[in-house]
């Protein structure tokens, strides 16, 4: 089973005909995803990478039905072309795009609210279940199969729990990168929910960080919605002094609301285990699995 | 990105809302001739810099305690108070005890409240709206008042399909407890907050207090103005009131240079590639026991050439002790890219303290191995934990030698003297 992506899941590329977004197809494809076309406007009936080219995600749909599709879109566009997937109803759209003004995702989640679709995203590395299939930008020779569901904020943290859990003898059946922006779509609440729900996840190690309220939020979930399934939780920022910038825009301590320590709390309330610290995620999972 | 209270009230004013009569000034002198040409015979006086809370800060040195925000009464002692508050350090709880220097005040008549609103208006994350936020308890207060009462806050989220509606907008008012001339001004304050919250892609706009006065006019007596940094290409005439005469050295290269750097006060420099990866390395030095002397990200997408001024910002830097690279390839960044940026950078400028090297993911091996041939003096690490140790020891190592070095230096002056005597 595994969540979100499986191997049937066909993707269609939002932007696959520039350079990053040729670079990640073709990987994707060496991958094993089912990779069935791409998208750019006025280069319909074209070809790329041997994929058929369509000028409208409407019409990709129509001639492939993919059930997903990958967006590499410069920051001033991305906004209409996750507007143009929503409108297409394609079932699940993943936004890698990074740096969209924020109000311009204000207008998609808008859009988002009567609408079948599911958005990951955006700034995030996007959705892997290993030896399955791949929508993003993550290295796959990092990913093991296995049982453990991996969500996390930050991106290159993903692959720091992946190697953990992998040295502790325990696989991913898939990473999610939900992206640390301040309007985003899936959050740590919709991923745990799928997880838990899932028949191949044994247990859950979520990453979040300072900033928002998602992880307060996904304790208040589990409060009300006691799992069997374990979830180790690792906060990034503790250290951070607060109410200053740290790149992301995510990541602003605010008012003492959603600093590390009131997140962890809050976890902690909720029944999930804490790794103290970014070293420590992999063994806390395999010690609380035993 | 921050402007100044002169420049938020400036836009404000563009968009139609009441602003009191104000000049800027960089010199005593100006700021009297200010005070003569609004005339009247009460000014307010505040000290222009990009952090809040100045009534109840205070200027470094001064035993005064006053801050940075005086009523004043005469042309005179606009001037006298102007020379306390220009090119003095002004500590705030906004600004770090480091505080900020005060390079412009600015002096606005005073205006006769009857009462202080506080009104906000922000993204909420949680509902991913613009969302304004109101409340009775304008004024220096309004935090004290959002952890006391949290019901005295009212927000409304505003529905991006419909705006902020005409009926929305006098109802907050009403519930404000406003009437009359108030009650319709106050709306109409709320309405423009919303447009121009859209059409300059604004991150946070705060009108503290919005006053009532007598007369039922609502006048906006300060105001805070962020803009988002990733919507400032649609914005040229936003970008051109940017002042980068506040921000750290360190911190200005970084951002010129395309990374995220924050200098902590520690000695262990530390540089990892994307934002939650370098806060989990300054965690994990910590965890470790080390005082991190920097949070330093630098994008995935960089060049070899962005990395390498980051590495030199960090060698630079005379409180680093030690030095640890934190970098899992993975997306488009590939570890031999961080290997080649290292090994040019001690080529040009040879290291004075130990480097930890910790690389994992897209293209490690290779990378290691050419720095093992080819690389200054360093310690690869296996992991984070590791890599997060062996750094703490090696800052350790670094202090005990440097003290060393002082007492040799001692011992050898004593025993210099001794024999000339």
């Amino acid at each position: 089973m595994s969540i979100l992506v499986d191997a049937n899941t066909k993707v269609i590329c939002q932007g696959m005909t520039g350079r990053q977004g040729t670079f990640y197809a073709e990987r994707a494809i060496a991958y094993g995803t089912k990779m069935v076309g791409g998208v750019r406007p006025g280069w319909g009936g074209g070809k790329h990478l041997g994929l058929p080219v369509f000028s409208t995600v409407r019409e990709a749909m129509a001639a492939t039905g993919a059930d997903a599709t990958v967006i590499f879109v410069p920051p001033a566009e991305a906004a209409g072309a996750i507007r143009e997937a929503i409108d297409a109803e394609v079932p699940l759209i993943v936004c890698i795009t990074e740096r969209i003004p924020v109000l311009d995702m204000v207008q998609v989640k808008r859009a988002l609210e009567d609408a079948p679709s599911r958005l990951v995203g955006p700034n995030c590395p996007g959705i892997i279940t290993p030896g399955e299939c791949k929508v993003g930008i993550m290295p796959g020779n990092l990913f093991r199969r296995g049982r453990i569901g991996i969500v996390s904020r930050a991106g290159t943290l993903i692959y720091e729990a992946v190697e953990q859990t992998t040295a502790n003898r325990l696989g991913q059946s898939t990473c999610v990168g939900i992206g640390a922006d301040p309007v985003q779509g899936l959050t740590f609440t919709d991923c745990l929910a799928l997880f838990m729900a899932d028949p191949e996840t044994d247990g859950v190690i979520m990453i979040g960080e300072i900033g928002g309220t998602a992880e307060e939020d996904a304790a208040d979930y589990l409060k009300a919605n006691p799992g069997a399934k374990p979830v180790v939780a690792y906060v990034a920022g503790r250290f951070a002094p607060p109410g200053r910038r740290m790149g992301h825009a995510g990541a602003i301590v605010q008012h003492g609301v959603g600093d590390a320590e009131s997140k962890i709390a809050a976890l902690r309330g909720a029944g999930v285990h804490i790794a103290e610290s970014p070293t420590a995620i992999g063994a806390t999972m395999a010690s609380v699995l035993g | 990105m921050d402007i100044h209270e002169y420049q938020a009230k400036q836009i404000l004013g563009r968009h139609g809302i009441r602003v009191p009569q104000g000049g800027v000034a960089s010199t005593p002198g100006e700021a009297m001739r200010v005070a003569e040409r609004l005339g009247g015979r009460r000014w307010v006086l505040k000290a222009q810099i990009h952090a809040g809370g100045r009534k109840e800060g205070h200027f470094e040195g001064d035993p005064s305690a006053k801050g940075g925000v005086r009523v004043l009464d005469s042309v005179d002692a606009v001037g006298l108070n102007a020379e306390q508050m220009l090119y003095h350090v002004l500590v705030t709880k906004q600004t770090g005890p480091q505080g900020t220097e005060v390079k412009r005040v600015y002096l606005e008549q005073a205006v006769d409240i009857q009462r202080e609103l506080y009104l906000g208006m922000l993204v909420d994350r949680r509902s991913s709206r613009v969302t304004l936020i109101a409340s009775t308890e304008g004024g220096v207060n309004i935090e004290l008042a959002a952890r006391r009462s949290p019901s005295s806050i009212l927000r409304l989220p505003i529905d991006p399909e419909t705006g902020l509606r005409d009926q929305d907008a006098n109802n907050m008012a009403a519930q404000l407890g406003l009437e009359g001339n108030a009650a319709e001004q106050a709306a109409r304050v709320m309405s423009i907050m919303y447009d121009m919250f859209i059409a300059n892609d604004a991150a946070l706009i705060e009108i503290n207090p919005l006053a009532i006065t007598r007369e039922g006019d609502a006048v906006a007596l300060d105001a805070v103005l962020t803009f988002d940094n990733n919507a400032l290409f649609r914005h040229q005439d936003i970008r051109a009131l940017q002042d980068d005469t506040e921000t750290n050295l360190g911190e200005l290269q970084a951002a010129h240079h395309g990374f995220n750097y924050v200098k902590l006060d520690g000695n262990i420099g530390s540089l990892a590639c994307g934002a939650g990866s370098a806060l989990a390395t300054v965690d994990a030095i910590r965890h470790y026991g080390g005082e991190p002397a920097n949070f330093l990200d630098v994008p995935p997408d960089s060049k070899v050439g962005r990395v390498k001024d980051a590495f030199e910002l960090l060698a630079s830097d005379p409180a680093v002790e030690s030095i640890l690279v934190n970098v899992f390839g993975g997306g488009i960044m590939r570890c031999d890219a961080i290997a080649d940026a290292i090994l040019v950078a001690t080529r040009e400028m040879p290291l004075e303290v130990p480097l930890v090297v910790r690389l994992s993911g897209t293209n490690a091996r290779l990378a290691l191995s050419s720095l093992r041939d080819s690389g200054p003096p360093l310690t690869i690490a296996d992991n984070l934990a590791d890599a997060a140790e062996k750094v703490v020891l090696a800052a350790r190592e670094t202090r005990r030698t440097n003290r060393r070095g002082w007492w040799d230096r001692v011992q050898g002056a004593l025993g210099k003297q001794q024999n000339d005597s």
